[in-house]
């Protein structure tokens, strides 16, 4: 494994929007330390859909979160887009952490969508959608707003467009979320279990709304429960148990013919 | 069930029950006996002689008793927006993670809820006293400026500022305690769009503790109303309280001063009731007017969901609208 201070420089132009090597993440300290994350490496080409599965508690979140600095990493590196995240590296290779504000600014590349979907419950659909657009892009209100109801669109949601989140349902609340991220035009998508904690009738709604995304070019690394989206809609299915991805490749190999046992009695449980 | 339902026909529960109420004659022995009382209570006031309606009528509108009132407002007013903006700066301390800062708010927090607003009062009327002049430079080192305290801060500064202090102690903890019941998913949701802390703070979390923070603080400002009439220590003797003592012992008739002191104090802690009501509406918006649950649970709620389906305003088939 490689040392944690090794970054490697990804050359301008490569097709990787992101790369993830020997990443470790520790919660804690001492006794309390857990090891959730024991070493991931991971490339997402620019593009492409990347659909994580695995049993709880084996890391998917928890790696989802540390591509956008949602948790600080304990070792390893992210690249996304080509910059490192969190750091900078000077001419000696040492690692100087980065100051929130750039922290902030490298994230809001990135759009997440979450599982408890987390809109903002005192603005309407349309409010949350303009909100970081206003108030990180520094666009006027009038402008965003006319940005926001073409996403508002693309959702299929224009008839709720001065509802309150308490107001919509699940799976609206979930396309709305997804509608927040995509604001701010980013080069990513995370999605962290966006349909579990959907009624089973909603679920559909926000898959497809998912699936159109995917069509339209955008790199995206789902977390899901959902083998039928990651069968038809992933490029790359990875499956990861105990903090380490057990298995990679495309899902007709993952889905259909896993090499590994582990994979195996996961598929077996949730098929 | 005496009401009349429409004929049958237009009733669209053709076999609606109409059966009698469990007969619960305690209600009403209670509900007249405690009429009675009020009776005898009202009857009590209004009938005796002591009391000397007529001067308290006469005085109700003294300029004086006005004047008072005027103090009392600007006092409870002002001190209370003093101590808001010392309160949300002294939890976001509280929450910082510098040490310094913590300990100092902790600190400033423990001092001034932990002794009485009587003993701060008079304290801060005898600044004067401990430094008759105050003076602004660098410890053991040079002076800027300086000025003598009691020209500077009069009476009504003192008394402005030692309810504020001591109300920052108490509104700090409120704000915290609206702080922390925010759902940290807020916080991540922000982050994760690129927003930095003080906008995080300042769009996202602040708005929606002023929901858990907004009710409390209404009451803190009915007691601080109150509160005013200690600024006696300082010594303060405009306010209401020493206002209409004072023509109390000067005409011989404590009792109806009394009396308009109290009918002001509940006039004033009436309009500021409506004005937190109206707070309250304003801020709890986007949340359901009856339910304080928040997006923690997994899934949509049960009840809500079902009070939003009731209310039409959700497409049955959610997924008639989706792009195919």
């Amino acid at each position: 494994m490689s040392a944690p201070t090794d970054a490697p420089a990804v050359p301008a132009g490569s097709t990787d929007m992101v790369s993830v090597r020997a990443v470790h993440k520790v919660f804690g300290h001492g006794h309390d330390a857990v090891h959730v994350l024991k070493g991931v490496d991971l490339d997402v080409p620019r593009g492409s859909v990347t659909v994580i599965l695995g049993p709880s508690g084996s890391g998917k979140s928890t790696l989802l979160r540390c591509i956008n600095e949602l948790e600080e990493i304990t070792g390893g590196s992210v690249v996304v887009g080509g910059d490192l995240m969190g750091y900078r590296k000077d001419d000696k290779g040492i690692l100087h952490r980065l100051h929130p504000k750039a922290v902030a600014r490298q994230r809001s590349r990135i759009g997440m969508v979450f599982q408890r979907f987390h809109l903002f419950p005192h603005m309407t659909a349309v409010e949350n959608i303009m909100e970081a657009p206003v108030q990180v892009r520094g666009l006027t209100k009038k402008a965003a707003r006319q940005r926001a109801l073409e996403l508002i669109e693309r959702v299929g949601l224009s008839d709720r467009t001065d509802h309150y989140p308490a107001q919509l349902s699940g799976g609206q609340q979930q396309r709305v979320a997804i509608a927040r991220a995509l604001a701010m035009d980013p080069e990513l998508m995370l999605f962290d279990e966006p349909t579990s904690a959907l009624d089973p009738e909603l679920v559909g709604e926000v898959l497809s709304v998912m699936q159109d995304l995917a069509r339209s070019g955008m790199t995206m690394i789902v977390v899901t429960h959902e083998i039928g989206f990651a069968r038809e809609v992933a490029d790359h299915v990875v499956f990861m148990d105990d903090g380490v991805i057990v298995e990679s490749g495309p899902p007709s190999r993952v889905l259909d013919d896993p090499r590994e046992q582990r994979t195996k009695d996961f598929l077996a449980h949730v098929l | 069930m005496t009401t009349q339902t429409s004929p049958s026909g237009s009733d669209p529960v053709p076999n609606r029950i109409h059966a009698r109420p469990v007969p619960r004659p305690g209600r009403l022995v209670a509900a007249v006996a405690v009429l009675v009382l009020a009776a005898m209570a009202a009857n009590a006031l209004i009938t005796n002689e002591n009391f000397r309606w007529d001067v308290v009528w006469l005085y109700l509108r003294d300029i004086v008793v006005i004047r008072g009132v005027m103090w009392t407002l600007v006092l409870t007013f002002g001190s209370m927006a003093i101590a808001v903006v010392l309160a949300v700066a002294l939890a976001m301390m509280r929450r910082s993670d510098n040490p310094v800062m913590r300990s100092v708010s902790w600190a400033w927090i423990w001092f001034f809820r932990g002794t009485p607003i009587y003993t701060q009062l008079i304290f801060w009327g005898l600044l004067a006293v401990l430094y008759p002049r105050l003076s602004l430079g660098i410890p053991f080192g040079p002076e800027f400026f300086s000025f003598r305290t009691d020209e500077v801060l009069t009476a009504f500064w003192l008394a402005l500022f030692g309810l504020a202090f001591n109300e920052s102690a108490y509104l700090a903890e409120i704000v915290r305690a609206g702080l922390t019941s925010v759902d940290p998913g807020q916080t991540e949701a922000a982050k994760a769009l690129g927003m930095k802390d003080g906008k995080i703070m300042r769009r996202v979390v602040l708005p929606q503790a002023m929901r858990v923070i907004v009710p409390p603080t209404g009451n803190e400002t009915i007691s601080m109303l109150k509160t005013t009439s200690l600024v006696v220590a300082v010594p303060l003797t405009f306010e209401l309280t020493y206002a209409t003592s004072a023509i109390g012992n000067r005409t011989f008739l404590p009792i109806p001063l009394l009396v308009i002191a109290a009918l002001w104090y509940l006039l004033i802690t009436s309009i500021l009731m409506v004005g937190q009501h109206y707070l309250e509406q304003y801020y709890g918006r986007g949340f359901g007017t009856s339910t304080r649950r928040r997006g923690r649970g997994k899934g949509p709620a049960g009840g809500k969901q079902a009070a939003i389906a009731a209310a039409g305003t959700v497409q049955q088939d959610v997924n008639k609208d989706v792009t195919p």
